[in-house]
């Protein structure tokens, strides 16, 4: 394909790096530095989309991120990615896009039957009709127009690339690097600030990289912003230049989202590059420098291939050497469209008319472009357009008559005027204000420590964004403490004013309800929709959105929203701003989940807790199970053993002999200071003053409400020193809670809390021949019944490793936790295990640990509590400290509902079927098959099969339970009801005999 | 006009010029029967079935802003019924019986979806609440069955099932009952309804003060357009709850925090069903324009800022890409934030109030979209008799005296 729309500047392109690209299949060739808007339109092509809701033949209508409707697939396989703007795609060589939304292709797409259903197709048509009948609606309309709706289509791979993310401070974080955003860079880089700089664009320059005349002290435009760069690139030490990053949100305290594009633009990209990245950044001072978006005109098929915006027709043939047409048609209400317009003409396009719709046109623009010897019209509109794939002529009329002239072109360049781009400040809370005067919505007074410069506050012109930009540095820098620079100037040439603007839509000889007037492109949202849902009582602009889905598209209303507001303004016969603006939300354009989810991912997306014996467990086979973050060993199974199998076998090997236990994960909180005792008086139901130094206690907390929070064995260490257990998820909350108190309601007291969680390896050791196994280990410590009963603690060493060693048991043997400096845990664990083996001891998991405790008719919290249980509910009322003046709950456990005959009671349940386990979670009733909207009595908590009794045995929360022992209940299951006998929790050993020898 | 195929057919000829505004714009009256304040969904409900059911029709709504424009025009639109307690079941199902027949009731299309709403399991201890809500369910006769990770899958084909994961799937409580609907429809259903019977929904109108009798009882509402008089007063006001009911001296056990949510760019249709996952943070459906509609918990501070932090949206969206590793190349288009009212049992109050004719519903949190029929026909019902229905006679505001909660979240930490 011959490059015959290429005109004879190169622009910015580099002629000598030929690329060739395929869209839809065919092949083209493009340069380096070209975008694939801008190597399509050199190839002749405008076609680039179609609309989503009448898939309306669509073409390139901007040069950057605000494209409405060239939205192109690229990539493929795993990395095809949907919806991207051909305006930001950069070309690289074997580039493969292609287009969306339409079937067969894209010239010929069958979709495109909805435009001539669109006079039924207007805004909100759904939600008058397919309601009939009431099940239709899912079965058979709704999966027709989600076929019908959507972009492009996602991967059904996963995605192969990976994302990262920074955290960086900074001084001055400049949005935006036109002219506003390089000066304000540089007179803040030059006071020694730490600027980061970014810009979505692949270049730094903005709008001056489209400059072909204007000079700057002296120099062409690109040439100024080359050396800019390069002194910014000096001082590399506090400056950071960030390409391709847009800012996407800006946060409470100065805080900002970035996200830079690493690698898309790249054909065959370092692997050990992240795609994106995400840059968090926070700024002591911000400068936004985002410049303004320029508005179409809303005229009847103003939707045509071949109809752009001027400034976006200027890019194209200033920065990329593109002739986006041989004939043009302007229609304009700006003199920046008379700039474009010159500019074309010099690369070679016939400009046939310029119709403005002001009723004069005399700024040096407009009568630099009559001294061109080019046609313009003033009082004139534009009135339509005509063509199929592409345009062919505009229709013009003069304001005030019917008559329209058809004038042939193949490009019409529209210009409505510019719409600030406030997204940014709106975002910092920033209050917007309306100037009356220009028409549009400018900062106002700002809400963080932020300025605007350049175009997003208004200023209209070249030097005003250069003045605005040096002192926004300036100011910025020394906001931020930095040292005060010199205020700088540059001396412009070769730039002429540029003013005006319109908003709405344009007048128009046609019966407006039949033409489409398109102000949102993308979701073909006409002028009409926009009427129709104000005379339907749409009045606030929030409802005309919601209605018509006008700035809800991929662009977020970038080119819509001012055009839509004047509409509905217009119809409803209100000024602009008591119609109201929409929400400024992030981010400003679409960015990756992947950047947003970076490192983590797999293994990373949470940390991963392991115990010291990890690796050991590992090694012998161990099963492990997901608590909270750790990994916890969950059963030893030996060769050809199940899940049952191995927990049985542990079970038994426990009870006959021993079992040794990681115990490290419970959570561990040393309580120390002068008031340790009365502040665990406080935290947990129990007394603790005369707990006497050395023994233990198992601790019972409870939060506000009365009901049980989480529940541990507490060590007296000293007489100011507790060591606290919480459970294994309960961890972080305890402390948390703990500390609330503290903080908010006993300042007063002397405690400190510290979390030790990580700091002990702790090793349970339970059995009978427990202490036989740690007896030739401990050092220090006469650990023989009587000098070291049940519920003790005392510190000693094992194998000459300090110890806290506790007597203690969580499966009603004699048990021990032997608790050691996490670094030695493991070797004390093989120690121990060393000795165990001698009494054909196990290892075992949690599930067996669950199955013992269970057996005794011990609680786990979290399983027979779920918030709503109180001690005497679980028959715990003997861990009350009844004579305590107070205990967080304390209050709230004398509420009627919490002291009522039929609270639900923690009670054992044995099947009559001995070898039925229950299913844990499933319902108690009191009849066998009970009809539905039957009260359950209670559930079944926890369920296993008892080594030890033989059988199985559950326990469960039951209404009034223990006054129903030996009641015979139901479980209701699908295939039928299973009756139980309700017995009491404690299964075995209920004297605590064991625990004693 | 009616809403149907033939009349959009009939007004297409005359380039739809002829379609009413869909609700009336009346000035405030001297005085209503009743005064709903709050027009979101659930207010607007109320005075529909206030005027439909009890033939209330001398009533009025007031809304401090546009009418839909709270949470109910802000929310992710999960629908579903498998609540744990009775209490709860009995709220909910109400409602989704309800939505199953509401685009006819109201001649509106709310598009209620009942594509199913899956929750996933990821740890024993989720197996466990997850069957434990299964059973009590099938005990009141509400659908919610569970699913093994392969059928999981079958059902949302784009889920990650690996057993490689930081967290595996290890199974899950499908509703098939649940959905979504449209959440603007449904304001504007029952507005256009509502007005239709006669209800004044009076638009940027706040209510400022709450004026009382020497006794106690309520006469009325101060209001930025001005005095308005009435004996009875529903407030329906959500995140702002606190704040009004303070205007009658009542305190409400209520904290408000932002709630995010998310959507992609459109695509084509990739998800069929709701998927959430409690135990890392995210949910996800597809809705009809096309958008993957994602949303997490709360932030983690009380605020009224309509803004949450990037650390949530990040954290949602990574936990996100792990269940669906096919969309991490997608791009987030918008998000936002609305403000939830919290109650310390995370189930909502639905009640008449210490003051004479005063009557509250709120602290529907981050899931009271899916009630919205539902507790707008029982609130309706506790204002017209003064007395609860027996559906929300549990939803007292008392029950945080006497103990009597009904507490989901404890249960099982599950939103929406
Ligand atoms: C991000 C997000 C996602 C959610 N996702 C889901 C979901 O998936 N499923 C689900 O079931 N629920 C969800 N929810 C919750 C759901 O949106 C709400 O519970 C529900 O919409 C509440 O409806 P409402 O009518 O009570 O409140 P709102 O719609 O908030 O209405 C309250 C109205 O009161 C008005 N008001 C307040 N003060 C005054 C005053 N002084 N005078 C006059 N008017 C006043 C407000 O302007 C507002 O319009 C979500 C919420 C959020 C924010």
């Amino acid at each position: 394909m011959s490059l015959t729309l290429r005109a004879k500047r190169s622009g910015r392109v580099d002629r000598t790096k030929p690329l060739s690209f395929t869209f839809d299949g065919k092949t083209y060739r493009g340069f380096e530095g070209d975008t694939l808007a801008s190597a399509l339109l050199a190839n002749g092509v405008h076609l680039m989309g179609r609309s989503f809701k009448y898939h309306r033949p669509r073409g390139v209508i901007t040069a950057g991120s605000d494209e409405p409707n060239a939205l192109v697939s690229v990539g493929s396989g795993a990395r095809h990615t949907p919806n991207l703007r051909a305006p930001q795609v950069e070309l690289y060589d074997g580039l493969v896009a292609k287009s969306q939304n339409a079937w067969p292709s894209l010239s010929f797409d069958v979709g495109a039957i909805n435009n001539f259903l669109s006079p039924l197709f207007v805004a909100g048509f759904y939600y008058k009709t397919f309601m009939w009948p009431n099940v239709a609606w899912k079965k058979l309309y709704e999966p027709i127009i989600r076929r019908a709706a959507g972009l492009g289509t996602a991967s059904s791979e996963p995605d192969p690339d990976h994302y990262s993310t920074r955290f960086a401070h900074c001084d001055v974080l400049v949005v935006g690097s036109g002219p506003a955003g390089l000066s304000a860079a540089l007179s803040a880089a030059r006071t020694g600030a730490r600027v980061i700089l970014c810009d979505e664009q692949a270049e730094f320059g903005g709008s001056l990289l489209s400059e072909l005349h204007a000079t700057v002290d002296g120099k062409p435009a690109a040439q100024w912003v080359e050396e800019a760069v390069a002194e910014l690139k000096a001082l590399a030490g506090t400056v950071t230049l960030l390409p391709r990053t847009q800012a996407f949100g800006y946060f409470a305290q100065n805080f900002l989202g970035l996200v830079e594009r690493v690698t898309d633009h790249l054909a065959t990209p370092d692997p050990k590059l992240p795609r994106d990245r995400l840059w968090q950044v926070r700024a002591k001072e911000v400068v936004i420098a985002a410049g303004a978006h320029e508005r179409p005109m809303v005229f009847p098929d103003n939707d045509r291939p071949g109809i752009m915006l001027a400034d976006a027709a200027r890019t194209y043939a200033n920065r990329y050497g593109v002739r986006p047409g041989g004939r043009a048609v302007v229609a304009t209400a700006h003199d920046s469209a008379y700039q474009a317009a010159l500019d074309l003409k010099a690369a070679g396009v016939s400009i046939e008319l310029i119709a403005d719709l002001r009723k004069e046109a005399n700024g040096p623009l407009p009568m630099a472009a009559r001294a061109a010897g080019i046609r313009v019209e003033t009082g004139m509109a534009i009135t339509g357009s005509t063509g199929r794939l592409r345009v062919n002529a505009a229709l013009v009329s003069k304001l005030g008559t019917d008559g329209e002239e058809a004038i042939p072109c193949d490009l019409i360049l529209m210009c409505g005027g510019w719409t600030p781009s406030v997204h940014l400040f709106s975002q910092s809370r920033g209050k917007l204000v309306f100037d009356d005067a220009r028409q549009v919505f400018i900062p106002g007074e700002s809400a963080q420590a932020e300025r605007s410069a350049g175009a997003c506050k208004g200023s209209e012109t070249l030097a005003q964004a250069f003045e605005d930009g040096f002192a926004a540095g300036l100011d910025a820098a020394a906001k931020a403490g930095c040292a005060q620079g010199k205020a700088t100037q540059v001396k412009l040439a070769g730039v002429l004013d540029a003013h005006g603007g319109f908003l709405g839509a344009v007048p128009h000889p046609h019966d407006a309800g039949r033409v489409k007037a398109f102000v949102d492109y993308q979701n073909d949202v006409t002028a009409k929709d926009i009427k129709l849902a104000t005379r339907e009582g749409m009045r606030s602009i929030e409802h005309v959105k919601r209605y018509t889905t006008t700035g809800m598209a991929t662009d977020q209303g970038k080119l819509s929203n001012m055009n839509a507001l004047a509409i509905a303004a217009e119809a409803l016969g209100k000024p602009i701003p008591a119609v109201g603006l929409t929400t400024f939300r992030q981010p400003y354009t679409p960015i990756s989940f992947g950047a947003m989810a970076n490192h983590s991912r797999g293994d990373l997306f949470d940390p991963v807790r392991k115990t010291a014996t990890h690796a050991w467990a590992e090694a012998q086979g161990a099963v492990f199970e997901d608590v909270g973050l750790w990994k916890r060993a969950w059963y030893f199974p030996h060769a050809g053993e199940d899940m049952h199998a191995a927990v049985l076998r542990e079970c038994k090997t426990v009870r006959d002999s021993a079992g040794v236990f990681d115990a490290s994960t419970l959570g561990k909180i040393e309580v120390v200071g002068p008031d340790a005792a009365e502040f665990m008086n406080i935290l947990y139901t129990n007394p603790w003053s005369k707990l006497e130094v050395g023994r233990c206690r198992y601790g019972l907390m409870l939060n506000e409400a009365g009901f049980v929070m989480d529940d541990g064995v507490v060590g007296r260490i000293a007489e100011d020193r507790f060591h606290v257990t919480t459970t294994t998820g309960g961890a972080p909350r305890v402390l948390n809670h703990m500390e609330d108190y503290l903080q908010t309601e006993f300042p007063n007291l002397k405690v400190a809390l510290t979390s030790t969680t990580e700091q002990y390896s702790v090793v349970a050791v339970q059995g009978p021949n427990a202490r036989k196994i740690i007896a030739p280990l401990i050092d220090g410590i006469d650990i023989s019944n009587e000098a070291m009963p049940h519920m003790s603690v005392r510190l000693g060493k094992i194998c000459g490793v300090p110890t806290r060693l506790f007597r203690m048991s969580f499966t009603g043997e004699l048990g021990f936790e032997v608790n050691v400096p996490a670094d030695y845990g493991q070797a004390i664990w093989e120690a121990i295990w060393a000795e165990a083996q001698k009494y054909e001891a196990c290892a075992y998991g949690t599930e067996t640990m669950h199955v013992l405790r269970a057996e005794k008719g011990y609680i786990i919290v979290g399983q027979e509590t779920d918030g709503t249980v109180t001690p005497n509910d679980l028959g715990l009322d003997w861990a009350i400290g009844k004579a305590k003046p107070d205990f967080v709950g304390k209050r709230s456990l004398t509420r009627p509902d919490l002291v009522k005959a039929d609270r639900k009671q923690l009670v054992g349940l044995l099947t009559v079927e001995p070898q039925t386990v229950l299913e844990e979670g499933a319902q108690i009733t009191l009849i066998g098959n009970p009809p539905a909207g039957t009260s359950a009595l209670g559930h079944v908590t926890s369920s296993y099969q008892s080594a030890v009794l033989g059988r199985s045995f559950a326990l469960a929360i039951v209404s009034a339970g223990r006054a129903r022992m030996g009641e015979t209940l139901y479980v209701p299951m699908p295939d039928g009801p299973i009756a139980v006998t309700v017995t009491d929790p404690v299964f075995y050993d209920k004297e605590g005999a064991k625990l004693h020898v | 006009m009616r809403f149907s195929f033939l009349n959009l057919a009939k007004q297409a000829l005359s380039a739809h010029r002829h379609w009413p505004e869909q609700w009336r714009f009346p000035e405030p009256k001297a005085a209503y029967d009743a005064i709903i304040i709050g027009a979101g969904g659930h207010g607007l409900g109320t005075a529909y079935y206030l005027a439909k059911e009890h033939g209330l029709r001398n009533i009025a709504v007031l809304e401090k802003g546009w009418l839909g424009g709270g949470n109910t025009g802000r929310n992710t639109t999960i629908i579903r019924s498998n609540y744990l307690w009775e209490e709860s079941q009995g709220l909910y199902e109400h409602s989704v019986k309800l939505w199953e027949n509401l685009s006819s009731e109201l001649n509106y299309n709310v598009m209620y979806s009942p594509r199913g709403v899956m929750m996933l399991a990821h740890t024993v201890h989720d197996i466990q609440v997850f069957k434990r809500h299964v059973h009590a369910n099938r005990l009141q006769g509400i659908d919610n069955e569970w699913l093994t990770p392969e059928e999981a899958k079958e059902f949302c084909p784009i889920l990650n099932i690996s057993p490689n994961m930081r967290y595996p799937i290890l199974g899950a409580a499908l509703q098939r009952r649940g959905g979504t609907a449209r959440h603007d429809a449904v304001a504007w259903g029952y507005a256009r309804a509502a007005s239709a019977m006669g209800v004044d929904i009076i638009q940027n109108c706040e209510v400022k003060g709450i004026r009382r009798d020497p006794s106690g009882a309520v006469t009325g509402v101060e209001t930025t357009k001005g005095f308005i008089g009435t004996k009875k007063i529903g407030v329906v006001a959500a995140g702002h709850t606190s704040v009004v009911m303070g205007m009658a001296d009542v305190r409400m056990p209520l904290e408000s925090y932002p709630l995010q949510a998310l959507v992609s760019e459109p695509i084509k249709p990739i998800m069929p069903c709701v998927v959430m996952s409690n135990t890392i943070h995210a949910y996800m459906s597809q809705s009809d324009k096309g958008e993957l509609v994602i949303g997490a918990g709360t932030d983690a501070y009380t605020s009224y800022s309509q803004t949450g932090g990037l650390h949530i949206t990040t954290h949602t969206l990574d936990a996100i890409c792990e269940l669906f590793p096919n969309v991490r190349r997608l791009r987030m288009l918008r998000n936002w934030g609305g403000i939830v009212d919290v109650t310390p049992d995370r189930s909502p109050i639905l009640s008449k109030t210490p003051v004479k004719g005063l009557y509250v519903n709120c602290g529907w949190g981050t899931g009271g979209f899916k009630a919205t029929p539902g507790s707008a026909n029982v609130f309706a019902h506790t204002i017209a008799k003064d007395e609860p229905h027996p559906i929300n006679a549990a939803f007292t505001i008392d029950r945080f005296k006497t103990g009597r909660l009904i507490d989901e979240a404890a249960a099982a930490a599950v939103a929406h």
